[in-house]
């Protein structure tokens, strides 16, 4: 169509902007009022000393210098740090991700009854309410230092996270499916194993292999406050001053970090 | 013999979507129910196997009361029932023959469907079926990559390998191009004849309903206000049936008035 064919259509002064996201114009302001204060009161009420932030520069001179080059001589016991951290990692997913799958059914509102799904999630919401460092600290406390407390620590993370993300996936599958098993006579299992399990299938393969992929980093750091594995190792070095030897783990950690994200994108790729 | 009595539905506080509705289905025919958008027929056909719940009235099958079953006792009388659905339903990741044999899901152990160890007999039934609808090639192909007649047919045999006493069909054909569509219609007289099934079917398009069913029934605000044969359904008629409501008879008439307002 021409211009000229709407001119006679056009009408003059008429003003358009797109509407604000908050209406309220006393809100809008106020909002960034308050955030505004809050900001100067947190940056004046916390101590921040620019001396100490300077005098920091020279100390990580030293700590890098120190670190450079990496020691790789004692590999051996970098090895089996490194291997127990992968085991605590791979446990940990395998029982975590099966023991996520009946919770996260009790957890997704349109497969079970209301009182359930509220319990089901109150489950959910606890396992995931602490970081796994203060979990870990808890659990060494309880069974003692190794990797034991390690596994646990990190059951409990994946827990908490596979079956929140599961529960949500259950929610929003095709219910017509649901209701094609009921009508042919299927009991609550058959119905699950067959309308809903093969819906949410490509997802818990997918939450699974995430799931790996952050134990094996949390693995090296749950180690720090003493569950076992290389995060065990690596407080040792830097407690003893060992600055290259424990930069050669953080080199190790940050490499085995690589070949996860790799690995796993692929086998995704492969199943999508 | 299907037989309902008096059937009211009514969901919440709202105005009941069916008032007191009487119908009987007899064997071995075709019965298509038409009516608008929101007439009642859908409801209609899911109170008879409680995927939607009667607020009251009675729905006998072959003599068995259906409204009052519950648990274990509700499952076996599902089974009896077939159901084929507008959105076909498939179980989409699943292969054919699993979309097949999950008709039987009423008749096998939990721990057998888990592990797809299904009788043989019904294995020889769901390959067979699949043969007399043409698609015995596409056993281990997954529903999701068959075209939309396609996966309609396997739609219809998963609902037959429940032996069925009756069949429902909730708008089979809306999904599916007419050509398409008439292929079902046809299957589905076909397969009534031969398994001597009685069959019920909720479908928009009048020009199909005239030429598969043996009987149709006219919905309108939840009463059956037509109820003959065919070519019983004239001109007054069709316009009671869809009062008030231009564009769902258009859609009804479906090519028969668009030919004719080019004409026009």
């Amino acid at each position: 169509m021409s211009r000229a064919a709407t001119d006679g259509l056009a009408t003059d002064g008429f003003r358009w902007r797109k509407p604000p996201f908050i209406a309220n114009p006393v809100l809008r302001y106020g909002i960034w009022l308050l955030a505004a204060a809050y900001l100067v009161w947190a940056v004046s009420s916390i101590p921040i000393d620019p001396q100490r932030i300077l005098a920091g520069f020279p100390r990580a001179a030293q700590i890098f210098g120190g670190a450079i080059p990496p020691d790789f001589a004692r590999w051996e016991l970098l090895l089996s740090g490194f291997l127990e951290s992968i085991q605590i990692a791979l446990i940990a997913t395998a029982v975590g991700v099966v023991l996520s799958v009946p919770l996260a059914i009790l957890s997704a509102r349109n497969v079970v009854p209301v009182p359930v799904y509220l319990v089901g999630r109150a489950v959910v919401i606890t396992a995931r309410s602490f970081h796994p460092v203060i979990v870990a600290i808890i659990f060494v406390k309880a069974v003692g230092f190794g990797a034991l407390a390690g596994i646990l620590t990190l059951i409990l993370y994946t827990i908490g996270f596979v079956s929140k993300l599961l529960a949500e996936a259950i929610e929003e599958i095709d219910w017509g499916q649901v209701e094609a098993m009921q009508a042919a006579g299927a009991d609550y299992l058959k119905v699950l194993s067959y309308a809903v399990a093969p819906q949410v299938m490509p997802r818990q393969i997918g939450l699974a292999l995430y799931q790996l992929d952050i134990n094996l980093r949390a693995s090296t750091v749950v180690g720090i406050v003493g569950a076992g594995g290389i995060g065990s190792t690596l407080m040792n070095a830097f407690g003893r001053y060992d600055y290259d030897y424990a930069f050669a783990i953080l080199i190790a950690i940050i490499s085995l970090v690589f070949a996860t994200e790799i690995v796993s994108g692929r086998i995704r790729r492969g199943i999508s | 013999m299907l037989e309902i009595q008096d059937l009211v539905k009514r969901y919440g506080d709202g105005d009941p979507v069916l008032r007191g509705l009487d119908l009987s289905v007899a064997e071995k025919s075709v019965t298509a129910v038409i009516g608008s958008s929101g007439a009642g027929k859908s409801t209609l056909l899911r109170c008879v196997n409680r995927l939607v719940e009667p607020t009251s009235g009675s729905i006998r099958l072959n003599g068995m009361e259906l409204t009052t079953l519950r648990g274990g006792e509700l499952r076996r009388a599902r089974r009896r029932i077939g159901m084929v659905f507008q959105g076909f339903n498939l179980l989409e990741r699943l292969t054919v023959m699993e979309n097949v044999l999950a008709g039987r899901l009423g008749y096998v152990g939990f721990f057998p469907a888990l592990l797809r160890r299904y009788p043989q007999e019904d294995v020889d039934r769901a390959y067979g079926l699949l043969k007399r609808v043409g698609l015995a090639k596409y056993v281990n192909t997954r529903a999701d990559a068959l075209s939309g007649g396609e996966r309609q047919r396997v739609g219809v045999v998963r609902a037959l390998m429940q032996e069925p006493e009756i069949l429902l069909a909730d708008e089979p054909t809306a999904s599916l191009d007419p050509k398409t569509a008439e292929g079902i219609m046809h299957l589905m007289r076909d397969l009534s004849a031969e398994l001597s099934l009685p069959v019920l079917i909720n479908i928009h398009n009048v020009a199909q309903a005239k030429t598969y069913a043996e009987r149709i029934v006219g919905l309108r605000h939840g009463l059956i206000i037509f109820d003959d044969v065919p070519e019983a359904l004239d001109d007054e008629a069709f316009d009671r049936i869809y009062e008030g409501d231009e564009a769902g008879a258009a859609k009804a008439l479906g090519e028969e008035r668009d030919d004719a307002a080019v004409k026009a």
